[in-house]
């Protein structure tokens, strides 16, 4: 069987002005359908270029991709936003929710660019608000809503157009301790329920509650630990 | 593909969201069709009207005025007030011989008279002329008659009122009969003209005319007895128009013994004139126009940069959209649609403002502002047309954006 998610060999290399950055230096990394994986690192590891590459908010200087069978290494900007939007569901540590949109409306989004009709993306906006358990807020804007429910107002607008994989990058980062565990809970059950999900984090408690854990360090993926404890027992 | 419902619900979002912002920049593009659309109505108002003006003034009109001699130099042209054409010059082109496409001349002199009834004064112009000022005028009398050509040669104390001058004097139905002091001099209404009708400056209805011998003898300002200030003509037909034109032409100038070129009187037809006053209202149109047209050059200029500001606001909101999906070509549509939308809306206001504009000022200047419905549907085209154009440069930059780098900026 394919992997969910498979990369050979992946470099990216920005040029600031005369000085060469290498900031991944050779990344293989296969996932799984149904995987639950951390990514941690300390800054400047590299560990936000994987997941911008990983998102395909761009794209490896050399190397190759493939996400859900594609291969995204060579897409051109419009083909990547398709992808994006067809395979990706984003969760951002500052939630990234448009102020003057509701609940509803901000979850709508990603369909709104997949041509999605309108009364049908206003059925799948509201399962998804369900979902995360904001189905009684659908018409609060988010500057009604708390540290967390903004969060899950995210992680539904990620879900809705039932993506490959949800990636999130440091999405408790920005939320208090029972708002980060309310998140926390609510990864494990959408991991449970089958959903492949990829965290980018420093903190160390939230790489633990993956099912997988690996660690990058300039550049290059260090080590591989399954935490089999967590995410198996559970 | 992002549907153009959505698209024109996210644009008009967006400008709800920053409400003042969007006026302000409408504000530019709204003053500038008020002032293209108010200035080239009052452009093509006031050749209409003056055209009307001309045409009113008689049919196959010839308009013999005296000018100032540019190379004579002199005493005959110099102080503009002295007239150069005689009443001699006016029984020289009544004659057929000399002008056979002529039918009719009537020689004009005119003084500001003050007018006094029994009951009241009034202040008009007093003409001097002669009876076939009917014909050439193309006037009709409304009650009584016009003066004869008997009491032309009598210097009859008879006077022709306008209507307007009639019922400014005289309570009376008909003032016929009635008698009326012209600058101390006494005469007899003897007939009204038919109203006219006003039309600009220039009101036909308001005006006093007597036998030009009268004029001559008691009511002149003029030192020259036999002076007259215009001789009015009228060509057989519209065919002939030209050639009776040519023949007043070179009969005036073989008898004042001047050439072309230092003529000091000049002929106009009708036709000449309305070319005239359209080419000169033209002109000022065009030039008030182009002043106007800078100004929604500006507003234009504002609505860019305006896109521009909200551009580079909106990193964070453009990197979001593209990471959810949005393609380069979704979002430059985006803010297109937002720029058109502002220039669509200020021309619509603009339009507005125009209009009700036109409807003010048109009694107060006493010009029709014309307001058509092809200029309006050009200014609403320019307007979206300048919010489009203004909006390519911001929207694409918008589009080029990179998301992790609009995603990265806080």
């Amino acid at each position: 069987m394919t992997h969910q998610l498979n990369m050979k060999g992946v470099r990216k290399t920005y040029a600031t002005g005369a000085v060469k950055v290498e900031a991944l230096r050779g990344i293989d990394l296969e996932i799984d359908e149904g995987e639950y994986l951390a990514i941690m690192g300390p800054s400047g590891s590299g560990k936000s270029t994987l997941m911008h590459i990983i998102g395909c908010l761009d794209v490896p200087t050399s190397g190759t991709y493939e996400l859900d069978g594609t291969d995204v290494s060579l897409m051109t900007e419009k083909q990547l936003a398709d992808v994006r939007n067809a395979k990706i569901g984003f969760v951002f540590q500052q939630f990234n929710l448009l102020p003057s949109l509701t609940a509803l409306r901000n979850v709508e989004l990603p369909l709104v660019y997949a041509g999605v009709h309108a009364t049908e993306r206003k059925e799948r906006a509201m399962a998804a608000l369900e979902r995360v358990g904001l189905g009684a807020r659908v018409q609060h804007r988010p500057g009604e809503l708390s540290g967390g429910q903004q969060q899950r107002v995210s992680v539904a607008r990620a879900l809705v157009t039932d993506p490959a994989l949800l990636l999130a990058d440091e999405p408790t980062g920005a939320l208090d301790s029972r708002s980060t565990a309310e998140i926390l809970d609510l990864f494990d059950d959408l991991n449970a329920a089958g959903r492949t999900i990829v965290v980018i984090t420093h903190e160390a408690d939230v790489g633990a509650r993956a099912r997988h854990l690996v660690h990058i360090y300039d550049g290059l993926l260090r080590e591989s630990t399954p935490i089999a404890v967590t995410g198996a027992t559970r | 593909m992002m549907g153009w419902t959505e698209t024109l619900r996210t644009a008009i979002a967006a400008l709800n969201a920053r409400r003042m912002r969007s006026a302000l920049t409408m504000l530019g593009i709204l003053i500038g069709i008020a002032a293209v659309m108010l200035t080239v109505g009052l452009g093509q108002g006031a050749s209409a009207s003056i055209t009307n003006q001309i045409n009113s003034l008689g049919s196959n009109l010839i308009i013999v005025s005296p000018s100032m001699s540019t190379s004579s130099g002199g005493f005959r042209g110099g102080g503009g007030a002295v007239s150069t054409l005689t009443t001699q010059d006016a029984a020289m082109l009544a004659d057929p011989a000399i002008a056979p496409d002529v039918s009719a001349v009537a020689p004009t002199s005119s003084v500001s008279g003050s007018l006094q009834s029994t009951s009241t004064t009034w202040t008009s112009t007093v003409v001097g002329t002669t009876p076939e000022w009917m014909t050439v005028r193309a006037r009709t009398m409304g009650s009584g008659r016009f003066f004869t050509s008997e009491e032309v040669d009598a210097s009859s104390n008879v006077a022709v009122l306008g209507s307007e001058t009639a019922s400014e004097l005289f309570d009376t139905e008909s003032p016929v009969g009635e008698t009326l002091s012209i600058n101390g001099e006494s005469f007899t209404v003897i007939g009204v003209l038919e109203s006219e009708g006003s039309s600009g400056t220039s009101n036909q209805d308001d005006t006093v005319l007597v036998p030009n011998t009268t004029f001559a003898a008691r009511l002149s300002t003029s030192s020259s007895a036999n002076s007259v200030s215009q001789i009015y003509l009228s060509g057989k037909d519209a065919e002939s128009l030209s050639a009776a034109y040519q023949q007043v032409k070179t009969a005036l100038l073989a008898s004042h013994q001047v050439t072309d070129s230092d003529a000091d009187f000049t002929v106009s037809t009708q036709a000449s004139l309305v070319e005239t006053a359209t080419s000169v209202t033209g002109i000022l149109t065009v030039l008030l126009g182009g002043i106007a047209g800078i100004s929604l050059l500006v507003g234009g200029i504002g609505v860019m940069n305006i896109m521009l500001v909200s551009v580079s606001e909106r990193v964070r909101e453009i990197g979001l959209r593209k990471a959810l999906g949005a393609t380069p070509a979704v979002i430059r549509r985006q803010f297109l649609v937002e720029a058109g939308i502002l220039g669509v809306l200020g021309g619509l206001v603009g339009v507005a403002l125009g209009i009700i504009g036109a409807a003010i000022l048109s009694p107060i200047i006493g010009i029709t502002v014309a307001v058509s419905i092809p200029a309006t549907l050009l200014a609403l085209a320019v307007s979206l047309g300048i919010g489009l154009v203004a909006g390519v440069y911001p929207a694409t930059r918008a589009a080029k954006l990179a998301p992790i780098d609009a995603l990265r900026s806080e």
